[in-house]
This record gives structure tokens, sequence and C-alpha cells, in this order.
């Protein structure tokens, strides 16, 4: 009898039926991992709320915004979280189609993002444009518009993101195709020859480039930031282009589970507010959507400021996004 | 032939073995095939099942990318096994031959560390070396040869797989060597033997038993490559299944496409296998062991010289990109690293979870090295191999072509009926990490196994040797030193793998290469460097540990 009792008991410590004792409210956000990584905006988010909130703020962390949409959609009804934080507006489409989001029923009137974006679902806390980042010290003459970027010297190579495995790399796609509509197979096919290499994830391309293998790259108009700030480093900026840059917001929601507590709708306002906003920018490396306390390192003032904003339909990508992903597979293999 | 071993002339192998003793060795090898089975097959059983329950998706047929896509898989993954396996054999016959040059242990060592590295990490040193600002731009551009380099394309993909498979298949072919009895090398010193005739009588029958399965495990280890394809591959030409499995998987959420391509890509490889077996000829003799062999043969001057370069030039081959890597590492800031709890807590997590994979994975590639060695024996000569054999003998090594985050994402979809999965974080890392690691052990251990077991069985059987006595007395002494660097390579394999948990992440398996990829993910280039190096050095020192700790054997006193 006592190996089987020993091992009914080492079973249920595995399974974790010793749950520690919840003596507050507990909020559980889904968020993905660089949010919540030490030096990311999770701890310091974390510590801020529960000052004010008096519960304890639990993260739950997926791989990226994709990973966490498809952990959501298997956990299903069963799901922990109360908060979902890290999707984009590309993914907003097929999270509503899940069914598993409430209405957050706050005022945003507080917030301010390009575009003017609005959705009932769905709360924005930061936000990013795409831009091509270039090696000041290799390219003196950098791409003034996508134009330029897809006719100019082949021999000035790029490294991009595959839109088959990554966000940026989708956000590559959405701006090609926002900028030429049906050309953009045409742009593809020209922009090829000046592509060194399509990298699965961001962090391929960056370290390519960081490295001197290509003077551009695919990133954020807030790349160059993080170099200034932190590395207090000026040689990369960002490629500011004509036709305008295309525009990622980051959004959080509540899940129907999380929608009978009253902390859910308590946090998306804390959200808005400082005591977050403030944590964002030199965190998440993007631009706050609501207001913060006092004003953002001078860093940010030097980068570009696109004078247009580009973003497509949430349900247009949705609905497209098979359809464009196989036209660019078609151009570039060309 | 049949028809004389049942006449009863001659005697069966194995007779001295009493056939009534109960079956423990082909048991223990069932159990250890039953999990790699279950583990892959509930994976896929559990995704299935999910798929079918999903009315929308449908997945779509094979269409023309995804031909064009494992075409292409197959092309780069026997392009690469050809060059990997083909130049790795110069490289191990000079290797054999010169069995006492100050580094050659280093060498060996050095050779078991790139399977150890994250792909990212490995591309990046090899761009250091080959890419357009790497060393080898950076020197053509000093001396004003107005070149560079361009490998983003097969090339790079060719390059980099070669890069990581070459220092297998010469450790894995030197074992294969390593088991030619020392009176061969003897006699053929007294015949006078030259380079030829030596390759062609003494090493190649050695060399043609291991063949088939080295180039296999070679294949399989290139059909599932994925950051390497994508990140040198030049452009979306280059795709392998893998990179659609993922994309399916994990873009697509098309579940049902996802096992399909897995499916596909488990057939495609099985196909591969089963023509690899038909070129070698994979052949049961026993020969007898020897740690280090003493070679007799005086070579002339132009074949030491041969030897010797064809040593350098692999050495470099491997050693340069991984100087590339310890120099971007080198200026990383160590003093913040180590205070990080991050770190330690990673560095930790790490060696735990590597040690216990790995200790799983040695236990479980003996296991199934003891059955098949024990089903072989047992079988009548000229009987063709039975089913259990054959899976015993490759069914573990085709684990390796289930990509982990199928059978992450199938067990999570399991898991989540009973509990929280990412309670079972952890064991899943480790069973996978164990499983995966199966195949390198296995081919490890099995020369020595099978030698040792050709040498003692009879004799153990005469002397009424068996069970634990025979574990302490007889195995132990000669297998200690295979179990402890199959167990090094196990632990450092599992060291560098993140696959498992890509798919969902988990904060309870926070491992280095996990970190490693966190930092590179937000800007920290230079912390990843320098995680990187940690993550090399762990590895290297975990080879020299198992090496030392393995030299203490009594058979130290066969050297020379």
């Amino acid at each position: 009898m006592r190996p089987i009792k020993l091992l009914a008991l080492s079973a249920a410590a595995l399974l974790g039926l010793a749950a520690p004792a919840a003596a507050k409210d507990t909020l559980t956000i889904y968020t993905y991992e660089s949010f919540t990584a030490d030096w990311g905006p999770g701890p310091k988010v974390k510590e801020n709320f529960e000052k004010e909130c008096d519960c304890t703020v639990e993260w739950v962390s997926a791989a990226d915004g994709v990973a966490l949409l498809n952990r959501l959609k298997l956990e299903g009804a069963t799901t922990q979280a109360d908060i979902v934080l890290g999707l984009d507006t590309n993914l907003i489409t097929e999270a509503k189609q899940s069914g598993l989001f409430a209405p957050h029923g706050i005022d945003t009137s507080n917030e301010t993002v390009p575009g003017g974006f609005k959705d009932d679902t769905f709360v924005p806390y930061d936000y990013g444009y795409f831009a091509v980042v270039y090696d000041s010290d290799k390219l003196t003459d950098p791409p003034k518009s996508m134009k330029e970027l897809v006719e100019g010297d082949a021999s000035q190579k790029i490294v991009i993101e595959d839109p088959r495995t990554s966000t940026p790399g989708l956000g590559l796609l959405l701006w090609i195709k926002a900028i030429y509509g049906d050309n953009a197979a045409d742009a593809w096919g020209k922009l090829k020859d000046r592509v060194l290499t399509v990298t699965p994830g961001w962090s391929e391309a960056y370290g390519l480039f960081t490295r001197g293998e290509a003077p551009m790259v695919l990133s954020y108009t807030t790349s160059p930031a993080y170099h200034i700030v932190v590395d207090k480093e000026d040689r990369y900026k960002a490629a500011s282009f004509s036709e305008g840059h295309y525009l990622q917001i980051e959004l959080a929601g509540i899940t129907k589970n999380g929608a009978g507590k009253p902390l859910s709708a308590k946090f998306l306002e804390f959200m808005t507010g400082p005591g977050f906003q403030d944590v964002i920018p030199e965190t998440n490396w993007m631009f706050p959507a609501g207001k913060t306390s006092k004003p953002l390192d001078p860093a940010f003032d030097t980068l570009v400021k696109p004078t247009k904003t580009l973003m497509l339909p949430p349900d247009e990508v949705a609905k497209n996004r098979k359809a464009w992903v196989d036209e660019w597979l078609a151009a570039m293999s060309r | 032939m049949p028809g004389r071993a049942e006449g009863g002339a001659v005697p069966q192998r194995m007779s001295l073995i009493p056939r009534t003793t109960f079956p423990a060795k082909p048991l223990a090898g069932a159990i250890a095939l039953a999990f790699l089975a279950l583990l892959a097959g509930g994976a896929l059983f559990s995704l299935a099942f999910e798929a079918s329950r999903d009315e929308s998706g449908a997945f779509a047929a094979f269409d023309a990318y995804l031909w064009r896509v494992a075409r292409f898989t197959l092309l780069q993954a026997l392009l690469s096994t050809l060059l990997s396996v083909g130049l790795a054999l110069p490289v191990a016959r000079a290797l054999h031959a010169h069995q006492h040059f100050i580094g050659r242990a280093f060498i060996l060592r050095l050779f078991a560390l790139p399977l150890a590295l994250p792909a990212l990490v490995a591309v990046l040193g090899i761009t250091s070396i080959y890419g357009r600002a790497g060393f080898i731009a950076k020197t053509a551009h000093y001396f004003d040869f107005g070149f560079t380099p361009d490998i983003y394309g097969l090339t790079g993909i060719l390059l980099a797989h070669v890069f990581f498979n070459l220092p297998l298949a010469v450790r894995l072919l030197l074992a294969g060597l390593d088991s030619i009895p020392p009176d061969y090398w003897k006699l053929s010193a007294q015949l006078g033997m030259g380079s030829g005739s030596r390759f062609r009588l003494i090493e190649w029958p050695a060399i043609a038993r291991s063949l088939p399965g080295i180039m296999g495990l070679v294949f399989m280890l290139c059909v599932t490559s994925f950051t390497i394809v994508l990140t040198l591959g030049g452009g979306p030409r280059a795709t392998t299944l893998e990179v659609a499995i993922y994309q399916a998987l994990h873009y697509d959420f098309d579940i049902g496409r996802a096992v399909a391509l897995t499916l596909t890509q488990l057939a495609l490889t099985l196909a591969i296998l089963f023509l690899f077996r038909l070129t070698g000829r994979p052949t049961e003799e026993g020969f007898s062991l020897a740690i280090t062999t003493r070679r007799y043969e005086k070579l002339r001057p132009g074949e030491r010289l041969i030897d010797l370069s064809v040593i350098l030039l692999a050495f470099l081959f491997v050693a340069l990109p991984i100087a590339g890597m310890v120099i971007s590492g080198l200026v990383a800031d160590f003093g913040r690293l180590f205070s990080e709890r991050s770190v330690w807590r990673a560095i930790a997590t790490s060696l735990i979870l590597g040690g216990a994979a790995a200790l799983l994975s040695v236990i479980l590639s003996l296991a199934l090295v003891a059955a098949r060695e024990a089903v072989a024996s047992g079988r009548k000569m000229g009987r063709k191999q039975s089913f259990f054999e054959r899976g015993l003998d490759t069914g573990a090594s085709l684990i390796l072509v289930v990509p982990p985050i199928i059978i992450g994402a199938g067990w999570f979809i399991l898991l989540r009926h009973f509990a929280d999965p990412f309670d079972f974080a952890p064991w899943m890392v480790i069973s996978v990490n164990a499983a995966m690691a199966m195949p390198f052990a296995v081919r490890l251990l099995r020369p020595t196994w099978d030698t040792e077991s050709a040498r003692h069985n009879r004799l153990c059987a005469q002397l009424g040797i068996s069970g634990w006595t025979r574990l302490r007395l007889v195995d132990w002494p000669v297998l200690r030193r295979p179990l402890s660097v199959a167990f090094a390579f196990a632990m450092a394999l599992s060291l560098g793998d993140l696959g498992t948990i890509a798919l969902f992440g988990s904060d309870a398996v926070q491992t280095l290469p996990y970190l490693l990829l966190q930092r590179m993910g937000s800007y920290r280039t230079l912390d990843a460097a320098g995680l990187a190096l940690i993550l090399g050095v762990l590895s290297l020192g975990l080879m020299m540990l198992a090496d030392r700790g393995s030299q203490a054997s009594p058979r130290k006193e066969e050297r020379p």
C-alpha cells in the first residue's frame, strides 16, 4: 500500500492541488514574455497597481501575441485569464470571433492613438510605427520613401522578417499593401533583390543588422531611442518614409471570465493612466497610448514622426491575410 | 543458410544462454520504445482529435507550395548529409590514425559543442566568419581583394548544417573506428598496408556498419532545420516543412494541417532512412573493444602531413565560428550578468532540467541498446529482423522528426482536460529533451555494448555471472566511459534546446537559451552574447568532466 500512497501523494503535488491560500483578490493577466521580463514593464506595473487595488496581480506569459491568442483559444471557456494584454490590431478580429471577450465598458477619452482607433472590446495601451532602421555609419543616403527602398540600389541590403512567422514581417507586408494595393506583388518583386534574407523573427533580423551584415533592417521608429538611452549610441536611425508609416497598436481586453470581477475594469482604467503609461516608453520601447506624468526622455523627440499614419482595417486584414501572404510568397520565390 | 542453421549442425549463436530467464532486457527496451511512442503518438493523437472536432479547419490539400517546400526540405537535407558525413570521413580517419597529439582531446570535446548551441547563436557565429561583415570579408577588404562573400541561400544553409553535423559525424565515425580490434592494426602494419588498402580492408567494414545510422541521424537533424534555413536561406524559396508546420500551428492555428504536415515529414524521412539502409551493410559481428587504439603503422611523412592538415582544417572550420561567438561574448558585462538573479535562476533551471533529461535519456537508451542486442543475439542466424528489433534499432531516432512544438502543443491540449498544463511544463521539457537526445546516446552506447556483449556473454553464461553481479563486475567498468560521455552529450544537447515550450511559453522553465532569446528579442544583444558564452562554457565543461571522470576506469592501464 505504501508505495501507492506515496505515488498518489506525489501525483497530487505534481498536479498542483496544494494551491496557495488566497488572502487577497487575484487578477490573472495573460501577456507576452517580454512584457513580464525583469526589464520589461510587468514588474513595475504590478507594483504600481497592487499599491492601489489591494489585490495580487498574477502574470501568465506566452511567447508572443500570437501564442497568447492561441493559448486562449485552446483553453476556451476554462481559461484562468481575467485580462489578456498584448494582442495587436491584426489579431483582434480573430480574438473577437473566439467569443471569449467581453466589452470593456470603460472611458478611453484620456487616450490618444494616431488614427483615432476605438473599440468596444479592446483598449490600446501603447503603439509604434514600423520603420526601416539603418546604420548611419554605413548608409549616408537612406531611402526617403518606400518607393526609394523598393526601387533603390540593390547592393544596399535590408534584412526583413517573415510574415508567416512574425509580427513585424506581417507589418511590412501590410505596409506595402497599404501603399501599393493591387500592385504590391510587383513591388515585392523589385524589393526582393534588395532583401539579404528573411528571418523567422525580429531577433534574428536585428542581430544580423547590428552585426553589420546589412545596413538596413525592418524594425520600429522607436528602435533608435533604445540605443540612445541605454547604449548612448546614435548611429542607428529610422528612415522617414514620405508615404507614411504603418501603425501597430497593442491592446488589452477583458475575458468573459474576468468580466464578473470589478478588478478587471479597474485594471484597464489604471492601464490608461500614468501608473501604467509612465512605465511603457523605456521598458517596452513603444509610445504610450495615454498620458504620462512627465514628458518622455528627449531621445523620443529625436525620433521620426510619421507625416501620415497607415493602417488597414482589422477586418480586412483578417479576411485577406492568407491570400496576401500567398501573394508575397509567390513574388519572393520567383 | 537457414536450412543449415535449423538442421542443428551449426550451433545457435547464443545457445549457452538459458532460454528460460525472464526477458528483462527486451522488456526494458519495450518500455523505452513505449515512452517514445507515447510522447510522439500521444501528442499527434491529441492534435488530430482536436482538429477533427473543429469543423471549419478542414486542412487544405497539398498544393504546389507544399510540394515545393517538401522538395526543398529533402534537397537541402540530403545535400547537407552527404557533405557533412562525406567530409567527416577523412577527418575521422585522420583523428584515428593520430591518437596522441596535443589538443586531440580538446578537439573532440570542441566537436560536441555545436549541437549544444541554440541555432540562432550558431547562425550569428557563422556570419561572424563567413558573413558580409565577417572575418573573411574583413580580411579580404583589408587586402583590397574587392570580394564580399555572399552565403545567403543554399550555401549558407549547407555551411551551417555542416558546421553542426560534421563534428557529430566525426565523433560517431570515430566510435565506429574504435571498435576495430587492435590486432587488425597490428596485422595491417605487419603486412605493410598502404592508406588505400587499410581503408578498404580494415576501416571501411567498420565504417559501413555505422554509416547508415549516422547518415540517418544527420539527415533527420537537417530535415527539421528551421532557424538556420530561414535566416541563412535568403528568402522564402528556402522553406522547410518544419517552417510550414510552425506556420500552420502557430500563425494559422490550423491544427489539422500541422498534423498532416508532421505525418508527411515522418513519412518522407522513413523513406529516406530506408534508402540509406539499402546502401549500407549493417552487420552484427562482434568487435572487441578498445578505448584508445594503439596504431602500429609507420605513416609516410606525406600521409602524416595530409592527415594533420585535414584535422587542422576541420578544427578551424568548427572553431572559428565558435571563436567569433566567444569574442562577441567577452565584451558582455559579466559582472552585471552574474549579479542578476534571473541569470542564476536560468543557469540552475537549465542544469536541473538538462541533468534530469540526460539521466532519463541515458537510462532509456541503455534499455534500448541492451534490448536490441539481446533480441539480435537471441535471433536465429539468417532470420530476418523482427519488427520489434527494427523498432529498437531505428524507432528511437524517428522522434527527431516530430517537431517539439507538435509534442508540446499536443500534450498541452491533452493535459488541459485534467489540470493546468503549465504545472507539467518542466516534465514536458525533461521528457522531450530526453527523447530528443536518445538517438545520440544510443549511438554512443551501442558499439561498446554490442562488442562487450559479444565478448562476455558466453563467458558470463558459462561462469553463471548474471544480473547485478555482472553489471557491477563486467559491464560497468567498460560502460562507464560511454555512459558518462552519453550523459554529457545528452545534457549539453538539452542545455541548448528551447523547442518544446516555444509555442506557449512557461514561466516555470526559464532556461538559459530562453533567457538568451528573450534578451536578444529586446535589444540586449550584448547580454545575449554573454549568455551564449556561458552556455558554451557549461557545455564544454560538461564534456571535459565526462572525459575526466571516465578516465579513472580500469581500462587506463591498457594505454601505452
